[in-house]
């Protein structure tokens, strides 16, 4: 099926989850070959994904990792013997 | 063949069985994990790092409940947005403010940014602190309800299955969300990347 643009982009973020069928990604392709401007978006919308999961992008405050585990310690030897079971 | 799993239903055994100080070690793979929840529910620091304390204190006290069918990281997520909602439910009842989120219905423009000056970003301009900058904003400025799907799924890297029963959603709901957070971000971010990128020259040099 010849597929315009709307239609890729209405799929772009299934297509790059890998979640889109067989022949809906080989249309999907075939469509990518010859359009600059789906393959500019697919690929800004990709970039934009490697930025997220880049740890450096969403940093913990400083000293949250120390804090926690304080407050942990001190719940851990405040705890009585058992768990909580429901 | 042992796997991380298989090491952490020990590890979570143990700690019930009573080697309570094994705790520190099984929550520390997911402390990133945690904040971010939080973080994208209540969306300022303070109030995230408390709300991440309550949650881990919380599931440390409720791990004799879990049940070693279920995904540690998936049912630790649950407790941190239930913490991060009920942290936000007390911020507006204190401001007497009404929730006003967008539903999933068809309003709102999900059409992506065209771009046609240039294909790729390369991985120079990728590493500009303004990008990541623009990016946190974006994500901040994001609706609730798609900024949610979009930590669990995009920064936590869960997948649609597990981020739909952290947020008690179907995964078709789930996905709806995330690819217009997806497509609100590019939109967005569209301008930054521009400036991020130089233009191809490409026109110049032709006749005009």
């Amino acid at each position: 099926m010849k597929l315009d643009c709307k239609h890729v982009w209405e799929r772009i973020s299934e297509y790059i989850d890998g979640s889109v069928d067989a022949q809906l990604r080989e249309d999907i392709e075939r469509h990518l070959e010859h359009c600059e401007i789906c393959s500019a978006i697919l690929d800004s919308t990709r970039n934009i994904l490697i930025l997220t999961a880049d740890d450096r992008t969403f940093e913990l405050p400083v000293g949250y990792s120390e804090r926690l585990h304080e407050r942990l310690a001190k719940e851990i030897e405040s705890s009585g013997k058992d768990l909580k079971k429901e | 063949m042992r796997n991380k799993s298989t090491e952490e239903t020990e590890l979570i055994a143990r700690i019930v069985a009573g080697e309570k100080e094994l705790f520190h070690e099984l929550i520390r793979p997911y402390e990133r994990m945690v904040y971010l929840t939080v973080f994208s529910i209540v969306k300022n620091e303070a109030d995230a790092e408390d709300g991440v304390q309550e949650a881990v204190i919380s599931a440390y006290r409720h791990l004799g409940s879990f049940r070693a069918e279920a995904k540690f990281s998936t049912w630790l997520t649950t407790i941190a947005i239930n913490e991060g909602r009920k942290r936000l439910r007390k911020a507006k009842d204190a401001a007497e403010d009404s929730i006003d989120e967008p539903t999933d219905g068809q309003e709102g423009d999900y059409t992506p940014a065209p771009l046609t000056d240039w294909r790729e970003i390369p991985l120079e301009a990728l590493e500009r602190k303004e990008l990541r900058e623009a990016l946190r904003r974006a994500v901040a400025g994001l609706p609730d309800i798609y900024r949610q799907v979009f930590t669990l799924r995009d920064l936590e890297e869960l997948n649609i299955e597990e981020t739909a029963e952290a947020l008690g959603l179907n995964p078709g709901v789930v996905k709806v969300r995330l690819h217009r957070a997806r497509i609100l971000l590019q939109k967005q971010l569209v301008p930054f990347l521009k400036t991020a990128v130089p233009a191809r020259r490409r026109f110049f040099g032709r006749a005009l």
